[in-house]
């Protein structure tokens, strides 16, 4: 039921919005239906889903209008008017994404209102999904929409935004009943059919490459895995299939970006069958690459491993020391490379300080056992 | 979106100012009603904004418990009136920074106290470790 009705979302509020319906009012009555759907279908499954939804949302609407303000009844009668015609085939979901991951959102703001407007969640799984209560969710929603409200969205969207809100959903991962990353190439993949810019591509391959690792990253104690340690034989091949020929249908453009370069770094790992064979040359100079695109101190520490794995571990420490104290992860890659450069007892004291910091729990637990590994009264060594 | 909690002290944190340093028994009820107004008022905005995920006060008085071993029951101990640090009360948000968590806690610390003026009184603020595990290596 969900998976059917959940598609439906974006393209029948794209009617409503199209009929002249408010964009905030209209959202509110999209989910209204929806959930008459999944009350009524299961007693009799309509011929056309989407004509169904159109005509109960748009009842909705009226509803609300009339509730809202019952003396203004020539507003209600012309809403009543436009709702005869027949149901548009065109598709306003990429007109709704830059709606919602509108430049003037916060970053929480846009992922709750695109999981909702576009995704087809409901407010309770996307509260759940980010460990809030249902009612805060409800009010970042509608306070969302009515910033997007009060600013208008003009004819040309920020696709940046919109590739920017897409990542950071993907990232969330998966808490609870709501896989966030699997929304969120869902959401990719129907943006990637409607913009032929080389970026979208990139981003749904990135998502795709990493979602194909996905299965061995944690070890059965639920422990992080790195991935120079992982099972390879675990990894998803037609996720990876998929996604380095989307990546190559993008970087067949010739206009590179953040998300190809990223993408490229990807495709390397999961090109090799061993952690050995990976070809950490190719690694470095898509990172060069990435470096030129985006100078940040992230990827100038990501940079640094790739050094390390090319031209030594001394190599990689000279490169690191260019990056920020303060840049998060740092400790855990100095760790890394003094641990290569045979220096245990300094790696140990540096991952305990990497896991003092770490802001995530998976991987402050992580590193603590690698400090632990090298503690110089480990069993074993 | 960061969670954060916010800490109030009975004791412990760096000296108050003198605003905070009356204990609430010796507040007028008027100034105690203006006070508990102001958390109200101040949860509600919360919520408005969507930052809110939840709050409770505590009682002064609890216990200090442990495991004992198999089948013998929790040791308690306590509770301490020369404990340095006791809290009384916390606050969960839910941000987009730790600059946007900052600027709650300091609006927390300007709640009314005696006289209506500002407790200023000090807010302990304590990023949440993210529960996600990263989905990128």
């Amino acid at each position: 039921m969900d998976e059917l009705l959940r598609p439906l979302v974006p393209q029948v509020l794209g009617v409503l919005v199209r009929r002249g319906a408010d964009l905030a009012t209209a959202e509110d009555a999209v989910q209204d239906a929806l959930v008459e759907a999944v009350r009524r279908w299961p007693d009799g499954f309509p011929e056309d889903p989407k004509g169904w939804l159109v005509t109960v949302a748009w009842r909705k609407l009226v509803d609300a209008h009339r509730s809202e303000a019952s003396r203004r009844t020539r507003e209600v009668r012309v809403l009543h008017d436009v709702a005869q015609g027949p149901v548009e085939q065109r598709d306003d979901t990429l007109q709704l994404l830059f709606w919602c991951c509108h430049p003037a959102l916060t970053s929480a703001s846009a992922v709750a209102l695109t999981l909702r407007a576009v995704g087809g969640l409901t407010t309770r799984q996307i509260a759940e999904a980010y460990l809030v209560p249902e009612a805060t969710m409800a009010q970042r929603i509608s306070r969302a929409k009515r910033t997007v409200s009060e600013h208008g969205v003009g004819a040309d969207g920020d696709l940046g935004a919109v590739l920017r809100v897409l990542y950071l959903v993907f990232n969330e991962g998966y808490t609870g009943e709501v896989d966030l990353a699997a929304e969120a190439i869902r959401l990719t993949r129907l943006l990637a059919r409607l913009s032929p810019e080389p970026e979208v591509g990139g981003l749904l391959a990135l998502m795709l490459l990493h979602h194909a690792r996905r299965p061995a990253r944690r070890d059965a104690d639920g422990m992080l895995v790195p991935l120079g340690r992982q099972d390879r034989s675990l990894w998803g091949t037609s996720l990876i299939a998929e996604g380095v020929d989307v990546l190559q249908t993008a970087l067949a453009q010739d206009r590179l970006g953040e998300y190809q370069a990223q993408a490229a770094i990807a495709a390397l790992h999961c090109d090799a069958r061993s952690a050995d064979e990976t070809d950490w040359p190719q690694v470095l100079e898509w990172y060069d690459e990435l470096l030129r695109i985006n100078p940040s101190p992230v990827v100038a520490l990501n940079r640094a491993v790739a050094v390390g794995e090319v031209d030594g571990a001394r190599a990689g420490l000279a490169a690191l020391a260019s990056v920020p104290d303060d840049v998060p992860r740092r400790a855990a890659v100095a760790a890394w490379l003094h641990e290569r450069a045979g220096e245990p007892a300094t790696a140990a004291e540096l991952y305990a300080h990497a896991a003092s910091s770490a802001a995530n729990l998976a991987e402050r637990h992580h590193l603590l056992r690698e400090a632990a590994r090298l503690a110089p009264d480990a069993p074993g060594t | 979106m960061a969670k954060f909690l916010l800490l109030k002290h009975y004791r412990g944190g760096p000296q108050q100012r003198p605003n905070a340093r009356t204990p609430m028994e010796e507040w007028t009820p008027a100034e105690i009603a203006a006070h508990l107004r102001f958390m109200e008022d101040m949860a509600d905005d919360l919520r408005r904004r969507g930052e809110w995920v939840g709050g409770e006060a505590l009682a002064p008085e609890g216990a200090f418990v442990r495991y004992d071993g198999e089948g013998r029951p929790p040791v308690t101990d306590g509770p301490f009136a020369e404990t340095k640090d006791l809290i009384a009360g916390w606050m969960m948000i839910d941000v987009e920074s730790l600059e946007r968590a900052h600027e709650t806690a300091a609006y927390l610390s300007s709640a009314p106290g005696p006289g209506g003026r500002p407790l200023e009184e000090w807010i302990e603020v304590r990023p949440f470790l993210e529960y996600t595990p990263p989905v990128v290596d």
